[in-house]
């Protein structure tokens, strides 16, 4: 090689030479800016757009929220203040705070109840969520129920007490028949709990005022803390549900499988708002003549079955998406119906369904709105009713609603993180 | 060899209802439908104790009744002495206006945000994961009202647009954007009109036509012809022809400023293009993910096989991903169109007379048939969503893997 370069090249360089840096236009912050916004004419265009678009939406709204007056008590009054510049009147934020979360009928001296009741909820609501939290505090989850009634609802203590002695009975019975079969001990349990709750009714009546707290009716909730009541109620009790009607459409037993599919179908079928209004006119003719439900237990029920069907729909899909080895070899084991389900098929499922459940769950929560329909003051009929149609606050519209979608949007982007993250703590499979 | 046990013989015995797995599905199936039937039986004699307490009775009669309420945007003739019938109808026709045009926008835009999130613009893929993160996350009712205060507060009213020192104009002097809606010009078809319109749509059915035909020499005889152009002449010279041959039939009624509104015209209240908005850019948020999922779901791979057979890069789009995220992204675009159809009922909160506002609503409080009328409102939204179930399935049907 050499010979002939000698003869052909005069001179031929033996050393290497240093590594020289990239060109400028290849190199940090201008390639990247190079290779992602500025990649040909029609991606700089998007960009120059883009730009334009942040800009115009950041100088219209910077000064505004940046002269925000946060003191005033009626809107002349802020206006006032601001003297012709642009701002925000944040102050109806500030002095209906108390409105815009517990409704304008909620006694003030009791707001400390529903307050407790969300922090408590915080810490019930941690053993469930992250798999990390000590597990003793599963016992807590499980009276918090009972704790957050009677904090929101007030009364005796010994309204949830008994319903709670009542459950637990309930447990002990499954438990005892559970040996015989499945169905034994869920008869069992469930005739347990209606006797003890029955016949133990009589104690808090005759003694309702053990542990008191000042009684409130569901009529006085209202503002972001009905929001937040109607979505972890109604979330809480249509997953227990929503499996059953679940399993009960996978069924082999056809009346059972078209009563779940008549059921499910019909009620995916509706708007929630006409669910609502059966809630709020309909309810009460199906109910014992005489008998009087308040309308939070009424939506409550609605809610609950509507999102229970969606709910369904989301676990057969989990059921459906198991191969079918997984229940052969439940049934090669010799575990009946109950167990396979229990012990194989259902958490296997459920585990599939999370992202799902999670979707209905934050949808739910949303649809929680909707009862400012059949004019019930949640934060959007706080919003809508008695504040906008006050003389004080009369044409505040981009601060309240603001508020609202803040709220929301912080509620509902945090769970959908959530189950995001859980979804890669579960994540068993390597790919 | 196995061998087989003879199925247990002897008489049937009772406990074999409950232990015997041949009859135990029997038992457990007759005592659901007992309770079932318990059940309705004690709801059915419920609502007959409290209908007969309140002195009522279960009667459609009220639906050839004379409504007595005024619809302030109906597609069909309607005054406040048309029945309770004419009225549901109308509203039956809002509901379906309403849902036809947010489903074609929300398309239009979550096509556009689910494309624009894959682009390979850093800046305009988080401009579009921040609207989609921001619409999916906040109530839709929340973004009806927002849109409805937009037109309250912020738009000019109709006396804006009158006088000297009007601050407020029409747009090419045939647009007017209130708060209290929008007028656009209406079509007026004169005598052969007829004739236009039918170039129009002869000229439709030409162009698909053409581009069968176009397809067929590619495949028959390899021959490749341009489809494009031909087809935007198809499109607009016959109608435009006919238009001006028969002496311009169509001419346009425009809006204009009679006294404190404008007259004339075609005009949308605010409470319609409110929810329309509204609906739209909350589903399409929706679509957006849709479609973006649908494109990942097809794999590099295809992409690359394409690549390597020398297509390019539009011709791939079109052949190869295509036609394989369609097949991903239809099913859940279609229940997003089936839940925009249910979530327009959400526009008694803004007054726009849909079926929910007019039959279960101004009817229901008027006549106090709240069963009646709550049931002929379910079962329409429920024949909607199965019908639409139903296109679904046959949709699914059409594009399944063919497995041989």
């Amino acid at each position: 090689m050499s010979d002939t370069h000698a003869h052909s090249v005069a001179f031929v360089r033996t050393t290497m030479l240093p590594e020289q840096p990239p060109p400028a236009s290849e190199a940090g912050v201008v390639k990247w800016v190079r290779e992602n916004l500025f990649k040909g004419w029609f991606n700089s265009i998007l960009t120059i757009l883009s730009i334009y678009f942040i800009y115009v939406i950041v100088s219209g709204a910077w000064p505004w929220f940046a002269n925000g007056i946060w003191n005033t008590s009626s809107l002349a009054e802020c206006r006032d203040m601001l003297d012709g510049m642009t701002g925000a009147c944040f102050s109806v934020l500030t002095e209906r705070w108390n409105q815009l979360l517990f409704g304008f009928t909620y006694p003030t001296e009791a707001y400390w109840r529903p307050t407790l009741a969300f922090f408590l909820l915080i810490v019930a609501i941690a053993p469930v969520l992250y798999p990390k939290a000590p597990r003793q505090l599963l016992v807590f989850t499980a009276i918090y129920p009972f704790l957050a009634f009677w904090l929101i609802w007030g009364g005796t203590l010994l309204t949830p007490l008994m319903v709670m002695v009542g459950l637990i009975a309930g447990y002990f019975a499954f438990k005892q028949f559970e040996r015989q079969s499945f169905a034994m001990g869920m008869l069992a349990g469930l005739v347990a709990t209606v006797v003890v709750i029955w016949a133990g009714g009589i104690i808090p009546a005759s003694m309702p005022d053990v542990m008191a707290l000042h009684a409130i009716p569901s009529r006085d909730l209202g503002g972001f803390m009905l929001n937040m009541i109607l979505g972890t109620v109604c979330v809480s009790l249509s997953l227990p549900l929503g499996i059953m009607l679940a399993l009960g459409r996978q069924s082999s037993m056809p009346i059972i499988k078209w009563i779940c599919v008549i059921f499910i179908e019909f009620i995916r079928g509706v708007p929630l708002i006409t669910l609502l209004f059966v809630a709020n006119v309909v309810l009460a003719y199906f109910f014992p003549p005489g008998s009087n439900i308040d309308l939070v237990l009424r939506v409550i029920i609605m809610i609950t079955m509507f999102s229970a069907a969606y709910i369904a729909e989301v676990i057969r899909g989990g059921l459906a998406a198991l191969p079918r080895g997984q229940y052969e070899a439940a049934d090669s084991l010799g575990l009946d119906y109950a167990q396979s389900m229990r012990l194989i098929i259902l958490p296997q499922a459920l585990k599939i369904s999370i992202p799902g459940i999670v979707n209905v769950a934050v949808g739910l929560f949303k649809d929680t709105t909707l009862v400012s329909v059949i004019s019930m003051f949640d934060l959007v009929g706080m919003i809508r009713g008695p504040i906008l149609a006050s003389t004080e606050w009369n044409g505040v519209y981009w601060e309240l609603w603001g508020f609202a979608v803040f709220v929301f949007f912080i509620v509902c982007f945090s769970i959908s993180k959530y189950s995001q993250w859980l979804e890669r703590q579960l994540a068993t499979d390597h790919r | 060899m196995s061998t087989i046990s003879d199925p247990p013989s002897g008489s049937f015995q009772l406990s074999m209802l409950i232990n015997d797995t041949r009859y135990r599905s029997y038992t457990f199936q007759f005592i659901a439908l007992i309770l079932l039937i318990l059940a309705f039986a004690y709801l059915g004699y419920n609502l007959l104790a409290n209908l007969q307490s309140a002195g009522l009775n279960i009667s459609y009669k009220f639906l050839g009744e004379p409504a007595g309420y005024d619809i302030n945007q109906t597609l069909i003739d309607y005054t406040s002495q048309s029945t309770h019938w004419r009225a549901a109808v109308v509203g039956v026709l809002n509901t379906l206006l309403v849902a036809f045009l947010g489903c074609i926008m929300a398309t239009v835009i979550g096509v556009a945000v689910g494309v624009l999130r894959l682009s390979d613009n850093w800046l305009v893929r988080q401009l579009m994961s921040i609207y989609v993160e921001i619409f999916r996350n906040v109530p839709v009712l929340i973004w009806i009202l927002i849109i409805m205060a937009v037109f309250i507060a912020v738009l000019p009213q109709p006396r804006d647009f009158r006088g000297e020192d009007a601050t407020a104009s029409m747009v090419f002097g045939a647009f007017a954007f209130t708060g209290r809606g929008f007028y656009a010009p209406a079509p007026v078809f004169g005598p052969g009109s007829g004739v236009v319109v039918a170039g129009f749509l002869a000229s439709i059915v030409g162009i698909f036509a053409f581009r069968n035909y176009a397809k067929k020499a590619l495949y028959d005889r390899g021959q490749l012809i341009p489809t494009l152009w031909p087809s935007v002449v198809i499109f607009f010279v016959p109608a435009i022809l006919a238009f001006f041959i028969m002496g311009r039939p169509i001419t346009l009624d425009l809006p204009s400023l009679q006294g404190f509104n404008f007259q004339g015209g075609i005009f949308m209240r605010n409470s319609l293009i409110a929810l329309w908005f509204a609906l739209s850019i909350y589903t399409a948020a929706f679509i957006a993910e849709n479609v973006r999922a649908g494109i990942l779901a097809v794999s590099k791979g295809q992409t690359e096989a394409a690549a390597s057979l020398g297509l390019r890069p539009g011709r791939i789009m079109n052949l190869v991903v295509l036609p394989q995220a369609l097949r991903v992204i239809i099913p859940p675009l279609i229940s997003q169109y089936l839940n925009l159809t249910k979530n327009s009922s959400l526009a008694i909160a803004v007054g726009y007379m849909d079926l929910t506002g007019t039959l279960g609503g101004i009817t229901l409080n008027q006549t106090g048939r709240a069963i009646e009328a709550i049931f002929l409102l379910m079962l329409f939204y429920l024949a909607i969503s199965l019908a639409i179930s139903a296109i679904m399935n046959v949709y699914n049907n059409a594009v399944k893997l063919k497995e041989r």
